[in-house]
Formats: structure tokens, C-alpha cells, sequence
């Protein structure tokens, strides 16, 4: 079990914060009071549609607060989106993709340098797709996309990391390898703040955060996670495993926020 | 057979003809890739027929056709914008009511009987009657866009490819649409001398997409939309010359017999693959997935 103190200015920090999509009148999120600091993983435990992707929109500045504070100390969070959510199609190869991650630390008239390129190879490497540098992205595996995802979010090199359920429908071998990568990037100094259903998991991370449109709870796990805030964070769907004092929750439906946007 | 290939390019009209539609093929090649890869193709045939009505005007009053074609492209561009509006209609139902309209005033316009160049040739463009200034301007241009796609690559394929991440990477969508939708208008309004209100969009479409079926890289696939579109173009005037069919016309047909037998290549190479892949690991095709986006 790791336990990591904050040791100074967070990375992201909220006081009360609400945000609401443009052209709607009720919030997706309010009351969200949370902060990440350097060398903490932070899990996002919520139902979908709990306002999730939300936190995520808001942090990256696609989304303006409605009310409340957001204090950011970085410029570009690194963002790693569902991976079920990109387009196959495209005529990109995996190191294509990871290269789009020095997009964000370049002025717009700059295109990536070599020193870019290598960075982008490394990281693949650390997500261990070398073989697949040369791969088209939508020939990769699941697990595998997201991990060339998660090598975008590494050549961003941003001290903060937002991890939009990576674990989901991926290979035990990938879920084993990110398992692994997110756990030296938060020893490197790097925040990570990761949206999960997976309970057991966030168990496991230095703090935890329930929300479900509004915030349940924020801190230790070991305290946080009660029955009652879980039941809370889940609403009725919450099924107890026979025989097991670990809890299920049902099958999510796909919640699609941006819908109206294609 | 050496006469017969050098008969044609004595003549300083072909010559001409050539070299506005090498100088086309590049900007057609290149941009037409972006547009193919953002789903545009509907987009870019809509704003080249919105110029008609200002193209038959431009003709009725003796203006440059450029000019007219400009006119066209600002009135129905803001019309669709204007449409667009209707909240309960949609972008798409706003394009084809502009455009319909648009064109039908256009084609209503034409039809005038003092109206000295014809209908034929605003629509189709009249290839051979190309004069210098022309190429000069296509080649400008051409020159712009190369130089607004170089800068703009990575924020074009972050934009593209991952649109609903994109200002989290760093690169806003909407600038970038703006610009696309800008080269594409002065693409057809350049073209449209040369290939008319209607082939502009083969020109613009078909190389690129013909290259999207034969490579999986952004690269590649604009440099074979180019050879693409100037084989079409070699293989269109000399069929123009030799046959004397309209040449507009004619380089049109060998675009679709580009993209045909682009289509051909592919499924070749997909049955070759799926057997390859069915003699190793039993069983599963594994054909490209040509269109699987989530929405």
C-alpha cells in the first residue's frame, strides 16, 4: 500500500466545483472538493454518467466552471481517453499517435522536432508496444491501443495524468503492464487522477474520490470506502457477491456526452 | 507510337491544359486527402455547386469568372450558415436546401439566351481555353496550400483523428475547420476555369479517395492522391486529343477508373491477406475495416 503525503502545492485542486454542458441548465457535476498532489494516485470511483468524464472535460479547461474554484499548477494535463472511443479509420500508426502528444508542448507554427520522435519511440517502448511502432493504430489490439494512449499521455510529459477508465475491456497482460507503469510514474513525482469501476482497485491508491453528479466522499480509502458510500456512489445498483465480502456492481450501459458534438 | 505521344504537346494549348492540371493535381491531391479524412467530400461538392449562380452572373456581365465564383461562395456559405440556424432542420437538410436552390437559380440563370459562354462551360469547365494567367494563379495557390498543410499537419491529425481530445492535446477543432473549409473554397474557385462547377469535385475527391483505399498513412496517401490525379489528368487529355472528346470531361472518366481500379487493387490485396491470414491462424478474414467509427 502505498502512502503518499502531499508533499507541497497540489497539481489540481477544487473547492466546491460545479460544471454544466453548454446549452443544459443542471450541472453534471457539483460539489466536487478534491486535490491531487505530486506523486499521488487519486481514483475516480463513480456510475457512468456519474459525471466522471465531466471532472476530466473541466480539469483539461474543455469545460468552463459554473460555480466553485478549479486551481490548476500545470498547463497541459496529459489526458488518456476510453480507447473504445477513437477512430479506427484513420490512416495513423502507433507512433503517430504517441507523437501527437508533443502537440500540446509546442507552439502552433512548431511541428515535432526529432528529439520529439525519439520520445515518442521511447515511450512506446515503456508501454511495451516496440514491435508495434509501425503498426496502424486501428490494427492493434484493445489492450493495446489503450497503451499506445496511455505513450501519447508520456510524451505530453505533464505532471499530472488523467486516466479515463484505461483498465476497461483491455487484456490482463496490458491491464498488468499499465498496472505496473502508473505505479513508477506516481513514484516519478507524477499525479494521477483515474476513473474506475473497479472498487478493489481504488482500494489499492493512495486516495479516493466518489462522486455521482455530486461528491459522496474524497480521501483514504481505507476510511472512504464504506458500504454506505459506495451504496451512495452507485445508487441502487449496488449487488453483494455470495459467499464474499467484496461488492458488484451491475453491468454499465455507455453514456455518451458528447453525442450532439458529431 | 512516340509520335503519337509527342503530336499533342506541340500544341501550346495542351500544353497549357497540362500544366494547369499538374499544377491542380498537387492541390487537389494533397488537400483533397484532409477533406476525404474529415468526411467533407458532401461539404466540398455543396460549396463548389453554391458558386454557380455567381459564376453565370460574372458571365452575364462580363467579370472575371474568379470573382463571380467568389461572390457565389460568400452568399452561399452565409446561407447555409443562415439555415443552419433552424435548429429543428440540421446542418446537412440546411447544405442541400441552399445548394438545391442555389444551383437551380444558377442553372435558371444560365439558360438565358444572352449569356455568351454557355451553361456547358461554367458546369464543365473548359480545360483547353486555359491561358497562363490561370496556371499562374493555380500554381500561387497551390504554393498556399502546401505551405498551410505543412504547418498545419499535426494540428490537422490530432484534429482528425481524436477530435473530442483535441484542445486537451492542444489544438482547438473549430480554427482548423475554418481553415480547411477556406483552402477547400479557394481550391474550387482556383479549379473552376479549368474544370468547371461540377468536375472540380472529381479533381478534388477522387484521387484522394482513390489513395485512401491503397495506403494507411496520411503521408503516402497524399503523395499518391497526387500521382493519382496527374495520371488521370496525362491519361484524359491525350484521350481528349487523340478521340477529341471534352477534356474536363475526359480526365473525369479516368479519375473513376482511377478510383475503380483502386477498389480493385484493394480487394485483391484484402482476399490475398484474408488467405494468408486463414492458412496461418484458422478460420478469421481480417479485411481491413474500411469505416468503423463510434459516433
Amino acid at each position: 500500500m502505498h502512502d503518499r503525503a502531499l508533499a507541497s502545492e497540489p497539481l489540481v485542486r477544487s473547492n466546491r466545483l460545479a460544471a454544466r454542458y453548454p446549452g443544459t441548465s443542471v450541472p453534471a457535476i457539483s460539489s466536487i472538493t478534491f486535490a491531487v498532489g505530486a506523486g499521488q494516485r487519486v481514483a475516480l470511483l463513480g456510475p457512468n454518467g456519474g459525471g466522471k468524464s465531466t471532472l476530466f472535460r473541466a480539469i483539461t479547461g474543455e469545460l468552463e466552471p459554473s460555480s466553485g474554484e478549479l486551481e490548476l499548477s500545470v498547463t497541459h494535463p496529459a489526458l488518456v481517453p476510453q480507447s473504445e472511443r477513437s477512430r479506427l479509420d484513420y490512416p495513423v500508426s502507433a507512433l503517430d499517435v504517441a507523437l501527437m502528444g508533443s502537440v500540446s508542448r509546442l507552439p502552433w507554427w512548431r511541428r515535432p522536432s526529432r528529439a520529439d520522435r525519439k520520445l515518442a519511440s521511447q515511450s512506446l517502448l515503456r508501454v511495451g508496444l516496440e514491435a508495434e511502432v509501425n503498426t496502424t493504430f486501428g490494427e492493434l489490439s484493445g489492450g493495446q491501443r489503450q497503451r499506445v494512449l496511455v505513450a501519447r499521455a508520456l510524451v505530453q510529459d505533464s505532471p499530472l495524468l488523467l486516466l479515463d477508465e484505461p483498465f476497461a475491456g483491455i487484456d490482463a497482460p496490458s491491464a498488468e503492464l499499465l498496472t505496473a507503469l502508473f505505479d513508477e510514474l506516481a513514484d516519478e513525482g507524477r499525479g494521477l487522477l483515474m476513473a474506475t469501476h473497479d472498487i478493489e482497485q481504488a482500494r489499492n491508491w493512495d486516495l479516493v474520490l466518489c462522486c455521482n453528479r455530486v461528491q459522496i466522499a474524497f480521501g483514504d480509502p481505507a476510511q472512504v470506502l464504506t458500504r454506505e458510500v459506495i451504496e451512495r456512489t452507485y445508487g441502487a445498483s449496488l449487488i453483494p457477491l455470495p459467499g464474499d465480502e467484496s461488492l458488484a456492481i451491475t453491468p454499465p450501459h455507455h453514456h455518451e456526452h458528447f453525442e450532439a458534438e458529431r | 507510337m512516340i509520335a503519337w505521344l509527342l503530336e499533342p504537346l506541340r500544341e501550346p494549348v495542351v500544353l497549357r491544359s497540362l500544366a494547369e492540371l499538374i499544377v491542380l493535381g498537387v492541390i487537389a491531391g494533397t488537400l483533397g486527402c484532409w477533406v476525404v479524412l474529415a468526411g467533407r467530400a458532401y461539404s466540398a461538392e455543396s460549396l463548389a455547386h453554391s458558386m454557380l449562380p455567381g459564376l453565370v452572373c460574372a458571365t452575364l456581365l462580363g467579370l472575371p469568372l474568379v470573382l463571380g465564383g467568389a461572390i457565389g461562395l460568400a452568399v452561399g456559405a452565409s446561407l447555409i450558415a443562415l439555415v443552419g440556424r433552424i435548429k429543428v432542420l440540421g446542418g446537412e437538410v440546411a447544405v442541400s436546401v441552399v445548394i438545391t436552390s442555389l444551383f437551380g437559380a444558377g442553372v435558371l440563370l444560365g439558360l438565358a439566351p444572352t449569356i455568351p459562354a454557355g451553361l456547358n462551360g461554367i458546369l464543365f469547365g473548359d480545360l483547353l481555353a486555359v491561358g497562363a494567367g490561370d496556371v499562374a494563379l493555380a500554381a500561387a495557390y497551390a504554393l498556399v496550400v502546401l505551405v498551410a498543410l505543412f504547418v498545419f499537419h499535426e494540428g490537422l491529425l490530432v484534429a482528425g483523428f481524436d477530435r473530442l481530445n483535441a484542445r486537451a492535446l492542444g489544438r482547438s477543432p473549430a480554427p482548423l475547420d475554418l481553415l480547411l473549409a477556406l483552402l477547400l473554397a479557394g481550391a474550387t474557385l482556383v479549379a473552376v476555369q479549368a474544370l468547371g462547377n461540377l468536375l472540380v469535385v472529381a479533381m478534388l475527391i477522387g484521387p484522394a479517395a482513390s489513395a485512401r483505399l491503397l495506403t494507411n498513412r496520411i503521408g503516402p496517401m497524399m503523395l499518391l492522391a497526387v500521382g493519382v490525379a496527374w495520371a488521370a489528368s496525362l491519361v484524359g487529355l491525350y484521350a481528349s486529343y487523340h478521340a477529341e472528346l471534352a477534356a474536363g470531361a475526359a480526365v473525369t472518366c479516368a479519375l473513376v477508373g482511377a478510383f475503380i481500379a483502386a477498389l480493385l487493387i484493394r480487394s485483391l490485396r484484402d482476399l490475398a491477406l484474408s488467405d494468408r491470414w486463414r492458412r496461418g491462424r484458422g478460420g478469421q478474414s481480417r479485411g481491413l475495416r474500411l469505416r468503423s467509427r463510434r459516433a
